[in-house]
């Protein structure tokens, strides 16, 4: 293979085949790919779920991630806060000319490690190659199918007395990309979130646990979750802000720049509802994987479709959705 | 010795009992107040503070906030911000202004729209930044559109001194510095001839300590003397606001009208005189600035010395620089509010026409603004 990919390696033709074969299929290689047809036949079972999401993140590598990573975390995440198991990937790219070879690799390698982790694989893919200028580097889609192991999990079932959780500390992936963007020299050990939830929400299944609403906190960050649940189930969330958790790098940041943390990405983090009765238990399975996993808040009916944080000096304010360009391309 | 972390400087200024101990305190005091006092918070940072941390809530009826006029994007008129905007649409030119500038709406739209038809707009954190993007690019106009009060002034007033010292021939400088007495001054004593407004209801001031670490707290000496009004610089976290306010209640108690730092931890009288030394070596002040809701404030902006004609941006590009004063929506009461003569509840287009994602008015602009600030948070109260 050449250093760089050039604008032949999507003709379709010889350094087409050779950039899959060389690079995709490597790493991606199942029998369901491996027989190169026109579309895969997939075998499912009972219901399932769907779904797909578009990667652009700036810049591709990360601290704790990259976006190979990302993309197949997103979407087997998705898959997963509808209580399914990710089981099959499709996989497109469209890579500007003039990429490296060898970070194309790379990011095909970590894409596969965390295929592993969902136990899924990608059963078909695509490759384009532009011009320079094009699109910014590697822009990677995947769409994935799961199948439903929980049923039921939903934004509008929200019901007064219910508990609201976190898996753990929020906000680190916007953190990340931000300071990495920005060039923002810290001395610190911020990392990206980014992480396959499938495994924590096994866990949760098999407790026993009922699971009322789940959702990853991703573009928009734990601040849209909440929002979007109190209008789809016409409830009040009420969060105790100093239950938060965010850790000490990320609130830097934040200080630092005028964010909120309940604004900020994620891209392993997730908001869990579960009635009162579960909650200890609930808080328990998080923690075996998070020890900053936490209880955050209730639901009541203060305030009809709206999300309030109570401060610990007795004052309340909504918490709206973020407005405006926050952070350009986090995923 | 155990090592300084980044939360020491804020947390115990957020701890929930000492918030709730100067409540009571102010409620206690402020029973003896003889008619309700109205302390205007000068600068934006203080209402973003004010009205995050939900402060209104724990205070008496009589102790109430008058939103003032110091957010710097806020300020802007729309006739400088399209100086901006026509500026990065100039062949071979990098406009570079700091972030807040980014959705501020002139008459032809944002900087953002500029980007996105083809401009090349750069935001930064700090303007030493745009050496780097000058030596990048060679054959390009790098232009700072520099804004802000004392506070930002000295950072580009060191970018001045090293584009001259390193003799660096591609940056330029469009210069929006405005300074916080003098609209302090026009706010009790308006001269302007647009504004009809001598009743305004400012009893005190609470002053951005932020710019009194650069300017010292001596600039607002005349305002307990001449004016008086008491002036307590406050630092920004809420339980120094909370202890800046108590100490304004205590002055009006106890029949006083002084300047107090509150924020001693790092301000003092004369404030940094290097960083004072390096403005007045290179700015003047300009005779009149055109603030957006205010009218023309006299000696309130600053511009770069006659000396230095070469690196204004103002003056290069005058043939391209519209300068016709643009006035706001008749609708919007930005003005009255920055007077303390409304709450941004009481204007019409508020939170419907008038949002942060569409902003009418200047203190919808940034998230400093009153407006804004009342979008976001206050709708509780």
């Amino acid at each position: 293979m050449t250093k760089t990919i050039t604008l032949a390696h999507g003709n379709g033709g010889e350094e087409n085949n050779e950039l899959i074969s060389k690079i995709f299929y490597k790493h991606f290689k199942n029998d369901i790919l491996n027989k190169s047809e026109d579309a895969a036949i997939l075998e499912l079972n009972g219901k399932t779920a769907m779904s797909t999401d578009s990667f652009t993140v700036s810049p591709l590598f990360f601290n704790g991630g990259d976006i190979g990573k990302l993309a197949v975390c997103g979407t087997c995440n998705d898959l997963a806060m509808m209580g399914a198991k990710p089981k099959y990937l499709t996989c497109s790219v469209i890579i500007e000319e003039g990429f490296s070879t060898r970070e194309l690799e790379k990011i095909v390698r970590s894409m596969k490690k965390e295929l592993d982790i969902n136990g899924a694989m990608v059963v078909s893919g695509d490759t384009k190659v532009v011009p320079r200028g094009a699109v910014d580097k590697l822009f990677i889609n995947t769409t994935g199918i799961g199948e439903v192991e929980y049923e039921g999990i939903s934004a509008s079932n929200l019901k007064e007395g219910m508990s609201v959780l976190v898996n753990r500390d929020i906000g680190a992936h916007g953190a990340t990309i931000f300071s990495a963007r920005e060039g923002i020299e810290l001395e610190s050990n911020l990392e990206t979130d980014c992480a396959s939830l499938y495994p924590q929400v096994k866990v949760l299944i098999e407790s026993g646990i009922e699971i009322v609403a789940l959702r990853d906190a991703t573009r928009g960050g734990v601040s849209a979750v909440l929002n979007e649940w109190a209008k789809a189930s016409a409830v009040c969330v009420e969060i105790e802000e100093e239950k938060i958790p965010v850790q000490e790098s990320v609130r830097g940041i934040c200080e630092m720049l005028g964010f909120e943390a309940v604004d900020l990405a994620n891209e392993g983090t997730f908001v869990l509802v579960v009635p009162k009765s579960d909650e200890e238990k609930a808080l328990e399975v998080l923690r075996k994987t998070h020890e900053s996993a936490e209880l955050i808040g209730t639901v009541s009916m203060q305030y009809e479709g709206k999300v309030i944080l109570n401060s610990s000096w007795g004052t309340k304010r909504f918490l709206d959705l973020p407005t405006g360009e926050l952070l350009p391309r986090i995923c | 010795m155990a090592e300084l972390e980044l939360k020491n400087l804020y947390d115990n200024f957020r701890d929930g009992e000492t918030i709730k101990a100067y409540a009571r305190i102010i409620a206690e005091d402020a029973k003896k107040l003889k008619k309700p006092i109205n302390i205007m918070e000068v600068c934006g940072g203080h209402t973003h503070t004010i009205m995050k941390f939900g402060l209104p809530q724990l205070l008496p009826d009589n102790v109430n906030f008058i939103h003032g006029p110091g957010c710097p994007v806020c300020i802007m008129p729309k006739e400088r911000i399209d100086h901006a905007y026509v500026l990065s649409m100039q062949k071979d030119v990098i406009l570079v202004t700091l972030g807040d500038m980014i959705k501020v709406p002139g008459s032809n739209g944002s900087l953002q729209d500029a980007r996105a038809k083809g401009a090349d707009v750069r935001f930064v954190y700090s303007p030493m930044e745009c050496i780097k993007i000058a030596e990048e690019n060679p054959s390009k106009k790098v232009i700072f559109f520099a804004i802000g009060f004392e506070t930002t002034t000295p950072m580009t007033a060191v970018l001045v001194d090293q584009v001259i010292q390193k003799e660096i021939n591609n940056i330029f400088f469009h210069i929006n510095h405005v300074t916080v007495p003098e609209v302090m001054v026009e706010l009790i004593d308006s001269r302007d001839v647009h504004v009809d407004s001598y009743n305004n209801q400012i009893d005190a001031f609470l002053g951005p300590s932020h710019v009194s670490v650069i300017a010292g707290a001596k600039i607002y000496d005349k305002f307990p003397k001449d004016y008086g009004r008491p002036v307590v610089v406050t630092g920004f976290e809420p339980v120094d606001a909370m202890q800046g306010i108590s100490m304004i209640v205590k002055q009006f108690v106890e029949a006083r009208c002084e300047l107090e730092v509150q924020y001693k931890r790092v301000v003092n009288y004369d404030g940094n005189l290097k960083a004072q030394a390096l403005i007045e070596q290179y700015f003047e002040k300009m005779s009149l600035f055109r603030w957006r809701g205010l009218g023309n404030v006299p000696d309130s902006g600053l511009k770069l010395r006659e000396e230095f004609v070469d690196y204004d941006a103002e003056v290069l590009f005058k043939d391209v620089l519209p300068i016709a004063e643009i006035e706001d929506h008749k609708l919007c009461i930005c003005g009255d509010i920055l007077r303390g003569m409304a709450k941004p509840q009481e204007c019409t287009i508020f939170g419907t026409a008038c949002k942060p994602t569409t902003p009418i008015g200047s203190c919808m602009v940034s998230s400093e603004g009153a407006c804004a600030a009342y979008y976001k948070y206050g709708n509780l109260l």
